[in-house]
């Protein structure tokens, strides 16, 4: 930051600046008509013939037909997946498996623009996010993947890992290419096969990854995507011929996938919900704790499971943190996806934005205070403008159960104890943020918080090479870094 | 209950032992007020406490208490402790040898090594409470200015359903104490005079109480409470009689438990780290590098 905004942060009037509409074009990303499903590295017809819409939901308008996948549809996925496991990708030395897989994060990388531009128009997220974090890095997770293939022998001591078998991956709509690229990169490092089931709000970018794996020469099988719905993901995670399931989505869906996998045998790891504390203490960098607040919670419309959705605030600092946070939201901008000035995208279902709308109501009448920053919400698409409630109780609704969109709940701590206190009041495990200049606090706090990942002075960090995943009932099991192999790999 | 008095063949009437819970750092009685008679040494019959649910919640309340003070105690003064429990077994060796003739049919020999076997396994793992951070701990190097390390640390509560044997015991409890844990273990028909001699050296050893809590019982009693319990992070289902395990998984998902359950293997080979490995959380913590 620089002193004048410092100055403008300080002042009374907030600082109005009109921007011009700078749209991406939509040119260079052919939406077809209709989707097939992709088995055995080729498109295909579901069996029973049925297909679903997917909606842009920052107009409402239909963008594809796309095919639901059947239980016969999975066996088919799971039989070709099984048959490549046992004839091709699992005997193929490490070394041509890893350069299959940097082939794909080059491709990635080489479409990075039309991948953007898709997920934006599918799922609602600001271009300069899925240009900027959601490509890049689900670039970079094959890419780290890719050099693993052929070093399975360090990961841990011992005798050498193989493989489980086939995966069955089920992913969320938040980041759908991001979870597809967290999901396949290490279960095809390790030498599994895969078939991943998309959200059902956002298979496209899924699906234009199946068309980077045919040009990746991919062999048939080694990757396969169903589209569908719960009962998709449902008979795959069923499926027999499944050795190893990994799901990335609600805490509620997690439980019936553990309970229904009782007893198989199957591996499982579980990615579920949040319901993160961002913690600020009163020697904080304000400025830059501000900007870790609004990226904590705005980023991605609040729909990330490792969201900072709970503020605790140090009480003597309190009334002058959401006083720099408003005025903060007052400039961020909503609407057009697409639109390279945008801060905040659309809300990604309507299902989604009844739920937002329903907590936060509940928020309301169970006596938390609303505030929204003033912006104009387009009348066509699904949209919730930042709020901030503050005068919440740890006991509201709206500090204990996940909202997954742009609303923050703020409270007030006055010692460390107390503030870890209320971080781990609550069923989630999931991440944390401390926001301090003390070297040692932030570790002592580090060490109390029990989430699967910390961030010190900064929020929504993701890398390769960094573990992630929760404690209690955020999941079990790690994506990333060395860890995120094991998922993968023989005990 | 039915235990025959015995007498030492000099007239002089012996003195039989009731083996009770161990919940908490205390011997208990069943708050059910029960019992069962197992046969022990030179057959003779010995009353040993059956434990009920709700001995099974006084269990959890205890161990969930000591967890903070014992996680945060260090790994080098967790690894005493468990080489110290390693004492109080071989110091008691004759009659742990005794209890696993008993009650697991083996020849003499055979006993005595089960029981060399299972202090040399607490020894083991005593030493690996410092080490474990150099198997799962990392320091990852991510493509930006920031320093980010992941570390393991303890899941929590963690159940552990005893095998049948002394060095079954041995190698489902030592992990989860060895990893930070606190636990409850339960014991179920067989083995549990073993398991309650295990509670006494580990009341004369540095344990604190309520970061070991020893039950006996009948497994498919308890084993519902023990899955479901949310006060219950973590499962060892090792064992549990194989026809209760699918049910245990399915309620240890109702709070996202993690579990162990891969079967009862040969205890007699190292059981390696798998157990320990999956009774840690790993934390991953990143901070900018700046000036």
């Amino acid at each position: 930051m620089t002193s004048a905004s410092n100055d403008r942060a300080a002042g009374n009037a907030p600082l109005a600046i009109e921007y011009a509409p700078a749209p991406e074009s939509k040119a260079v990303v052919n939406i077809r008509e209709r989707y097939q499903l992709f088995i055995d590295g080729s498109f295909v017809p579901p069996l029973q013939g049925g297909y679903f819409p997917t909606i842009n939901p920052a107009t409402e308008e239909p963008l594809a037909e796309v095919a639901l996948a059947g239980e016969d549809d999975v066996d088919r996925a799971v039989g070709a997946a099984r048959r490549a496991f046992d004839e091709v990708w699992s005997p193929m030395p490490g070394r041509e498996r890893a350069k299959y897989i940097f082939r794909i994060a080059r491709i990635i990388q080489e479409r990075a623009r039309e991948l953007a531009v898709l997920e934006s128009i599918d799922n609602g997220k600001p271009i300069r996010e899925s240009r900027d974090v959601d490509v890049p890095l689900a670039a970079a997770y094959f890419f780290y993947y890719a050099g693993w293939a052929d070093k399975l022998e360090y990961v841990r001591p011992g005798p050498v890992p193989g493989p489980i078998g086939v995966a069955g991956q089920v992913i969320p709509w938040n980041f759908p290419l991001l979870m597809a690229a967290w999901k396949l990169a290490p279960a095809l490092a390790a030498g599994n096969t895969c078939v991943l089931k998309p959200a059902e709000t956002t298979p496209l970018s899924a699906l234009l990854l199946a068309e980077i794996f045919q040009q990746a020469e991919l062999p048939p099988g080694v990757a396969n995507i169903v589209t569908g719905a719960g009962a998709t993901g449902a008979a795959l995670v069923a499926h027999p011929g499944v050795g190893k399931v990994a799901f990335t989505g609600s805490t509620e869906v997690g439980k019936q996938i553990q309970g229904e996998l009782a007893g198989s045998g199957k591996r499982l790891t579980l990615e579920l919900g949040g319901k993160a504390a961002n913690i600020i203490f009163d020697d904080a960098p304000i400025e830059q704790a501000i900007e870790g607040i609004v990226n904590g919670i705005y980023f991605n419309q609040g729909h990330v499971c490792c969201a900072g959705s709970r503020l605790l605030v140090q009480e003597s600092i309190a009334d002058e943190v959401v006083e720099r946070l408003r005025r903060r939201l007052a400039t961020l901008r909503l609407g057009d996806p697409l639109d390279k000035n945008t801060d905040i995208g659309a809300i990604n279902s309507a299902a989604q934005l009844e739920k937002i709308r329903r907590l936060s109501k509940t928020g309301e009448a169970e006596g938390g205070i609303s505030w929204s920053s003033g912006c104009a919400l387009p009348e066509r698409g699904y949209w919730f403008p930042p709020t901030v409630f503050t005068k919440v109780e740890p006991a509201h609704t709206i500090a204990r159960e996940e909202i997954f969109g742009p609303v923050l709940s703020v409270m007030t701590f006055r010692t460390p104890e107390e503030a870890v206190q209320r971080a781990n009041n609550t069923v989630y495990g999931l991440s944390a943020g401390v926001w301090t200049e003390k070297g040692s606090r932030i570790l002592w706090m580090a060490e109390r918080l029990r989430a699967g990942v910390v961030w010190a002075n900064t929020y929504n960090r993701f890398d390769p090479a960094s573990p992630f995943g929760g404690f209690k009932e955020s999941g079990f099991g790690r994506e990333g870094g060395r860890h995120g192999l094991e998922a993968y790999l023989e005990r | 209950m039915g235990s025959k008095p015995t007498s030492s063949g000099n007239g002089r009437l012996s003195v039989a032992k009731t083996r009770k819970l161990y919940i908490d750092g205390a011997f208990v009685r069943s708050e059910s007020g029960r019992s069962f008679v197992e046969t022990g040494p030179g057959g003779v019959a010995v009353n040993v406490a059956w434990a009920s649910r709700k001995d099974v919640r006084d269990a959890v309340s205890a161990a969930r208490r000591r967890l903070p003070a014992w996680s945060a105690l260090t790994a080098y003064n967790r690894g005493q402790i468990l080489y110290r429990l390693a004492e109080m077994i071989e110091s008691r060796s004759g009659e742990f040898a005794e209890l696993v003739l008993a009650q697991e049919g083996c020849g003499e020999a055979a006993a005595r090594a089960e029981v060399e076997a299972a202090v040399d396994r607490w020894v083991w793992y005593a030493g690996w409470t410092d080490k474990i951070g150099h198997l799962a701990a990392s320091v990852n190097p991510v493509a930006g200015p920031y320093f980010n390390f992941s570390l393991p640390e303890p899941t929590g509560v963690v159940a552990v359903f005893a095998p049948a044997s002394l060095l079954g015991i041995t190698s489902v409890l030592a992990p989860v104490m060895a990893a930070g844990n606190v636990a409850v273990m339960v014991a179920g028909e067989r083995g549990s005079l073993v398991a309650a001699s295990l509670a006494e050296a580990v009341a004369t050893s540095d344990f604190p109480a309520g970061s070991v809590n020893i039950l006996t019982g009948r497994q498919p009693e308890l084993a519902g409470t023990v899955s479901t319990h949310r006060g219950i992070d973590g499962l060892d289902l090792s064992g549990l009689l194989p026809e209760l395990r699918a049910e245990a998984e399915s309620g240890a998902a109702g709070s996202v438990k993690r579990v162990f359950s891969e079967g009862a293997p040969d205890w007699t080979g190292l059981p390696g780290v798998s157990r320990v490995l999956s009774f840690v959380e790993v934390k991953t913590v990143w901070h900018p590098i700046g000036i």
